[in-house]
């Protein structure tokens, strides 16, 4: 029973990690069209943070935390504001160029000017110790990573529902130029999105470091791959679908590595998407995608 | 109040629009006729900044040809577009709030969300609906609400009537008089022109991206061979 309870803290923690990722993914892709694969640069630019706040002795955990995110959100705006608007209104395609381009930059960046190799970064351990949950022995990474993606979602929410900036954002996933005809500046909208994109980047960021312990360039590949699956699951384009498709793709992780025989081990991730395959073929837009328009209402 | 000089509007290669010219005096309601393809929403678009366009436009006294689209919002022009596009995924409420995004009173933006649901009960009976899930005709009122949440100087009206029933089309045409009574500048686009003319100022008639006449509605109506031809109005 306490294995199983833990097994499930597991996915619970895995699938918040990626649902924060898919969310980020998502949010700019509603509004754009963009599937940014320069994402989990953002996620890297946190975590080189830490190494350079390290190098200066600043330990304290909360400049650490704040600067990290602070500079996520700088990231991913400072990328909309060079790369991305220039290709604002281009063909789908050319933005999907450019966000590898920026990927493959950024990480050659990161080789040159820091190291090819893994630099350590202590000064998250401290998020990381054991706590009893209900008697079942858990880390206390996974709770803090479960409760923050409970708030974010939460407070996405609230943004999207109550405050004009939200509303532009959900109506501008559907008619951006009609958006602009209600008198929203395009400029702020994009920024916004980037801005919550770099946020949620920003959190990632934290929890993988505190897990990891070290940050190299490619370190935000594999998680934005993850969570690209996870947005594809879900929906392309709905933030709900990126949610649960991020907690989809955790519990799915989790269940075959626990559920395989020793010998299939090394066949984890083949079992994995070969479920996620199958979800597709049931789903084919994705388990909670958008609706499309189906033209004038008459 | 608005002046428009020589606007040329071309759909990459292919021009849409040749070079029109016309003007709309403050608290008039002037209209755009033609048929189909005659240039009318490549018009509107261009006045609104959505489409690139050459020529001089003139509103409220300044140049706005090279705004952006939200500053000429902000300068007070306002349109209900064609096709209506009202945002179908966010309430009926919610699609009056973006509306009024340019304004910064919040009271007095409350006031006005309430004003348009009562004006049209069946809005403010499904305020909390999807405005998706509206009929074209309540979507075409959603949609002119919509436009005037800005408080605009100038309403551009493309098409109010397309698609739909001819009970529901005269409903829209009392709502665009009534608007015209308060002293609200409209410039109205429209195929169906006996109703648009009825409650005209001025009207132009535009074919194949040219203006080919125009005149008050007595001037036009008596006028016309071509008229009929274009219009259907013997």
């Amino acid at each position: 029973m306490e294995y199983v309870a833990q097994q499930m803290m597991n996915a619970l923690a895995f699938g918040a990690e990626y649902a924060l990722i898919a969310l980020g993914l998502a949010i700019v892709f509603s509004i754009m069209g963009l599937v940014n694969f320069a994402h989990g640069e953002v996620i890297a630019v946190g975590g080189y943070t830490m190494v350079a706040f390290a190098a200066l002795a600043l330990n304290n955990p909360f400049i650490v935390i704040g600067g990290a995110i602070a500079a996520a959100i700088l990231m991913s705006l400072l990328l909309e504001r060079v790369a991305f608007r220039p290709v604002r209104y281009a063909d789908p395609t050319t933005g999907l160029l450019t966000a590898f381009g920026v990927s493959i930059i950024l990480q050659n960046v990161f080789l040159l000017a820091v190291s090819p190799r893994p630099v350590a970064v202590t000064s998250l351990y401290f998020l990381d110790w054991p706590v009893q949950l209900l008697g079942v022995q858990v880390s206390s990474l996974q709770v803090f990573e479960a409760v923050t993606t409970v708030l974010v979602i939460v407070g996405l929410m609230l943004f999207l529902k109550r405050t004009t900036l939200g509303l532009a954002m959900r109506a501008a996933s559907l008619d951006f130029e009609m958006v602009r005809m209600v008198g929203v500046r395009s400029n702020r909208v994009f920024a916004v999105a980037f801005m919550v994109s770099g946020l949620l980047a920003g959190l990632a960021c934290i929890f993988i470091m505190a897990r990891r312990g070290s940050v190299d360039p490619h370190l935000g590949f594999n998680p934005v791959l993850k969570a690209f699956v996870a947005c594809v699951v879900g929906g392309f384009g709905s933030l709900p679908g990126a949610v649960l498709g991020g907690f989809l793709l955790g519990a799915i992780e989790v269940a075959m590595l626990v559920l395989l025989p020793q010998e299939y081990g090394g066949m984890k991730d083949a079992f994995v998407f070969g479920i996620i395959a199958l979800v597709l073929v049931w789903r084919p837009d994705g388990i909670l995608s958008p609706p499309t328009e189906k033209g004038d209402k008459i | 109040m608005l002046n428009v000089e020589n606007l040329i509007v071309s759909h990459g290669p292919i021009e849409a629009v040749h070079g029109i010219s016309f003007a709309v005096d403050k608290g008039r309601c002037v209209s755009l006729l033609g048929p189909n393809g005659a240039g009318k929403t490549s018009t509107i678009s261009a006045l609104m900044g959505v489409v690139k366009s050459s020529g001089r436009i003139t509103f409220d006294g300044a140049d706005v040809s090279s705004l952006p689209v939200e500053a000429r919002v902000q300068a007070g022009m306002s349109v209900a577009p064609e096709g209506r596009r009202i945002f179908s995924n966010l309430s009926v409420e919610e699609n009056l709030v973006l509306g009024g995004a340019t304004r910064s009173d919040r009271t007095a933006k409350d006031a006005d969300i309430a004003h348009w649901l009562e004006t049209f009960p069946i809005l403010g009976e499904r305020r909390d609906q999807p405005a998706g899930t509206l009929s074209g005709g309540e979507q075409q009122m959603l949609a002119i609400s919509r436009a005037l949440m800005t408080r605009p100087k100038i309403l551009l009206l493309d098409e109010p009537s397309l698609g739909l029933a001819p009970k529901i089309v005269s409903q829209i045409f009392q709502m665009i008089e009534r608007l015209k009574a308060q002293g609200i500048t409209i410039l109205l686009v429209e195929q169906n022109a006996t109703q648009a003319l009825r409650l005209s100022d001025y009207a132009y008639l535009l074919n194949n991206g040219r203006i080919v006449a125009e005149g008050t509605k007595e001037t036009l109506g008596q006028s016309s061979a071509l008229m009929a031809e274009l219009t259907g109005i013997a």
